[in-house]
Formats: structure tokens, sequence, C-alpha cells
């Protein structure tokens, strides 16, 4: 197969550890396949690093079928690499052309601090989840049957759109702001248009942006970046959903 | 107050708010000016009640000046947050344009070349109504304010420097209108109705002011 592939320049954000300062590092890997996905690049890469007795270059993954979020990388100047509706495990080389130099930097967001080389800490999506994304129920046995709560079609289907977000962090990386409102947005909505999710409603959307505020993200300025670049299409609807919630919310005390 | 200026989305819908006020502001500032294109008489009658109507000016006029303060006061504050919510460390490889418009990325720029007019304009008319209204104590005088403005427009670089800023608010209300609504919680950045009527208005009232500007200067 040799000689048929894709010679390519990776320019690679390398940092030992957390405070190390980091910088980025050209690499050369030679006859990619345009079948590989991203990720199966990147293991090119490490395997060549590996041999020459180098440190491999780390990076987040687990599914690489795009349901688990972890593949943070910014590729190109895009999260996920530059195609639409996907993660990086799911972008294939195809994208790319022979000769083509690749920048590959980790999620940057204050609230997101490198780990090491591209893995980021994303742990502050987490404490948001933990401060409201959730419904308390009684599930020790006596649960009610489900279609004793009719749920409009609509509403069905808007609430699992905002439920499939991964949270992969793609809205932060992108937003110039390193604003989280997408993401959480997704999760205020998910319950806010439930049944289920109305009894903490009020509670939800302030105890989670205030921990989102407090995880220090910025501010939306509805530039729309984030729901471009999610890899679920997350809509913008769900954070004006949000501020509606929050305007609620407050209003009500 | 201070409560929801602590949060991120109070901060959002408290800038929105001022953004619409203004919004509002513009379409009956212009719709007085619009006037000294056809009618002299009817432009001194509008302004002479604008200047001299106590609802105006202690009631209306006060707003009109704390909501450009706080609007621009809390662009900065914004925009200081979110630098520090970035850090430290930026992307070496950035496609914004990828993903988003020039105007949504850079309403600080925008923003910061409306604040020099706005100086500029503050020197321009505001600055001579107080001073013959309250501090020289001018005999009023209700046909001034038609040769007051021609006279402001015959200078070539004051025209130019108005086209400029007109330019900038233009590209400022081509993401901030339907941003505002956004931020209120109405869905507008993606509809297509919000999206052509924020267009609309960004483009007709710059040009309304800018035309405004052109029309004296050629004439007087
Ligand atoms: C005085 C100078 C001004 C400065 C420094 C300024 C600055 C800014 C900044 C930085 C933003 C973005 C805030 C964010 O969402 O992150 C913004 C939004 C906005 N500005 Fe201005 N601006 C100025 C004047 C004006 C004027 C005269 C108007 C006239 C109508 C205006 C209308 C808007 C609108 C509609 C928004 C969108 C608000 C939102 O996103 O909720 N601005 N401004
Ligand atoms: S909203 Fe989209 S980009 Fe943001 S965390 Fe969820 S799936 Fe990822
Ligand atoms: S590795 Fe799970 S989404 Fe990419």
């Amino acid at each position: 197969m040799s000689g048929k592939g894709m010679n390519l320049t990776l320019q690679i954000w390398r940092q030992k550890d957390a405070n190390d300062k980091g910088k980025m590092v050209d690499y050369k890997v030679t006859d990619i396949s345009e079948h590989m996905s991203f990720l199966e690049m990147m293991d090119v890469l490490n395997e060549q690093l590996v041999n020459s007795g180098e440190e491999p270059v780390a990076f987040d993954h687990d599914c690489r079928e795009g349901i688990c979020g972890m593949c943070s990388m910014y590729i190109n100047g895009e999260a996920h690499g530059p195609d639409r509706g996907i993660t990086t495990c799911q972008l294939h080389m195809r994208m790319f052309n022979d000769g083509d130099t690749i920048t590959i930097e980790p999620f940057r967001a204050a609230a997101f601090p490198v780990i090491k080389d591209l893995v980021v800490d994303r742990m502050a999506f987490e404490r948001i989840q933990q401060a409201g994304g959730f419904i308390s129920v009684n599930t020790s046995g006596n649960t009610q049957d489900a279609n004793s709560l009719p749920i409009s079609k609509h509403a069905a289907d808007e609430a699992m759109d905002a439920a499939t977000c991964i949270g992969c962090g793609a809205c932060v990386a992108t937003c110039k702001n390193s604003s989280a409102m997408l993401f959480v947005g997704a999760k205020v909505s998910q319950y806010a248009l439930l049944p289920q999710g109305q009894v903490e409603a009020a509670d939800r959307v302030k105890n989670m942006v205030a921990q989102m505020d407090l995880e220090g993200f910025g501010n939306c300025t509805n530039t729309g970046a984030c729901e471009i670049e999610c890899p679920k299409g997350i809509s913008l609807d769900n954070i004006a959903r949000m501020n509606r919630e929050f305007m609620a919310a407050n209003i009500k005390g | 107050m201070s409560g929801i200026l602590n949060s991120s989305i109070g901060r959002k819908i408290a800038m929105a708010l001022s953004a619409l006020f203004l919004i509002f502001f513009l379409i009956i500032h212009l719709a007085v000016n619009i006037t000294s294109l056809f009618s002299a008489d009817l432009f001194n009658e509008l302004s002479h009640f604008m200047g001299t109507n106590p609802l105006v000016q202690f009631a209306l006029q006060p707003v009109l000046v704390l909501g450009v303060i706080f609007h621009f006061i809390m662009g900065f504050v914004l925009e200081i947050k979110n630098k520090k919510a970035v850090g430290n460390i930026s992307y070496k490889r950035n496609n914004g344009a990828a993903n988003s418009s020039w105007m949504s990325r850079n309403m600080i720029y925008s923003g910061i070349a409306i604040l020099a007019f706005l100086i500029l304009h503050f020197i321009d008319f505001w600055v001579p109504e107080m001073n013959h209204k309250y501090i020289e104590v001018l005999p009023e005088d209700p046909t001034r304010y038609f040769g007051e403005l021609q006279h402001k427009f015959v200078p070539i670089w004051r025209v130019a420097a108005y086209v400029v800023a007109f330019i900038f608010l233009s590209l400022h209300l081509m993401h901030g209108f339907t941003s505002s609504l956004q931020s209120m919680g109405v869905s507008a950045i993606r509809k297509k109705f919000y999206k052509n009527f924020g267009l609309v208005y960004s483009i007709v009232i710059p040009l309304g002011f800018i035309i405004i500007a052109l029309f004296h200067h050629f004439n007087h």
C-alpha cells in the first residue's frame, strides 16, 4: 500500500502536564489512507512515536462512534475539525488532501484546563449537571406507569433532541467567550419540556446557571458558532428557552 | 437588580433591554431628523418640542443617557469577563468565519466605533444645546435648530465621520437586533422573519441618517 496514501504535516500541541507551558510541535505522517478516521491517523502517529522512543500524544477517546463525547480536538481552527454534525472520531481523513498541514490543539477555555497534550479536564460540566440536571423521584419499586402522563409529540421530540447532547464541550471550545450556554441550555430544556421536570424547574435553572458562572464560563453573545460546531445539532432554541426559564424562575422569586 | 447582574444570563438580559431601548430610540430620532429633508419648519417645531417638553427633557432624556452609558459599560464588562473565561492561551489557528458572522464576533469593535462617534455627536449637538439653555441662557428661538443642523454638515470631515460611524452602527445592529431578542428568550437568531426584519432595520435606519448628513452637506 505504500505511496498511495496522503503525506501530512501535523502541528500538535504538546504539554507534559497541567503546569507545563506547552508548545506546538511538528510531526510528519506518511501513507495515510483516506478511509481512516482522524483518531486512527493519530494512532498511526503514536505508534511511530512509540517505536522511535518518544512520548505518544495523549488524547481523550472512548467509544469511537460519536456517542461518548470524549474525543475533544480543535482541528484546523474548528472543534472536531472541518466537517459538520460529527465528533473527532467520526471525522474522516478524506476531508484532507495530500500535503496538508493540520493543526491539532486541545479544547481551550479557562474552565477546561489542559491535563496533558490534548487532554482537558471537563469535570466542570459534571458539576453543572450535578447542580440540577436530574429529577428527584422515588424509584423504589412503585414507579408510575409512563403512559399515565400524556406528553405532546412536539414536546417529546424537542426534549429528546435536547437530550442527545453528549457533553463533549465543543460548544465551549468553539465559543469566542467560552460560554457553556448551549450545553446548559440543552440540559435545562430536556427537563423543562417534560411534566416530570416541572417540580424542580425553577431551582434547576437557577442552580445550573449559578454553577456554570462559578466554573468561569463566559457570557453568550449569540454568535451561534456552538450550534454549527455541535456534533448533535443542539439548537440555539435551547439557549432561548433557558433564558425564558431563568427569567420565569427569577420573577417567581 | 445587582443580584440579576451577578448572573451571566441576567447581564445578557440587562444588555438586551438597554439595546432594545436604543433600537426604539433610533426610530424616533430618525423620524424627527428626516423631516429636515423636506420641511425646515416641521423640523424646527419637532426639535423645539423635544428640547422643551418636560416629559422628554426630564424623563426620556435621562433614561436615554443612562441607557447608553449602561450599554457601553456593560459591553466592556462582558468583554473583560469573556476574555477571562477564554483564558491566557488562545488557539494558534482559529477559523471563526467557519461558524459565525464577522459582526457577531466583533460587537466590541463596532461598539467602540459608535462610542467614538457618540462623543463627537455629544460635542456637536448636546453641549451647545446645554450651553444655550442652561449656561449662557440665551433667548429661546424656536427656529434656530434647522440652521444649526445645516451648519454642522458643511465640513466634509464631519460628514465622512458620520457616514463611517453609521456603517459601524449598521454592522453592530446586523448582529445586535436578533441577538437582543434571543437574549430576551425569543428564538430569533435562525428565524427568517426576525433575521429579515433585523436586516432591514439595520440597513434602513443607518442609511437614513447617512442620507440626511449628505443631503445637508450638498444643500446649504
Ligand atoms: C456606545 C457605544 C456602544 C458600545 C461600546 C457597544 C457595545 C456592545 C457590545 C460589546 C455588545 C455585545 C455584548 C454581548 O452580547 O457580548 C453590544 C450589543 C448590542 N448593542 Fe451595542 N454598543 C454601543 C452602542 C450601541 C448603540 C447606539 C446601539 C443602537 C441601537 C446598540 C445596539 C446593540 C444591540 C441591539 C446589541 C445586542 C444585545 C444583545 O446581544 O442582547 N449598541 N453592544
Ligand atoms: S451542546 Fe453539543 S457541542 Fe455542546 S456539549 Fe452538548 S453535544 Fe457537545
Ligand atoms: S470517542 Fe466517543 S464520541 Fe468520539
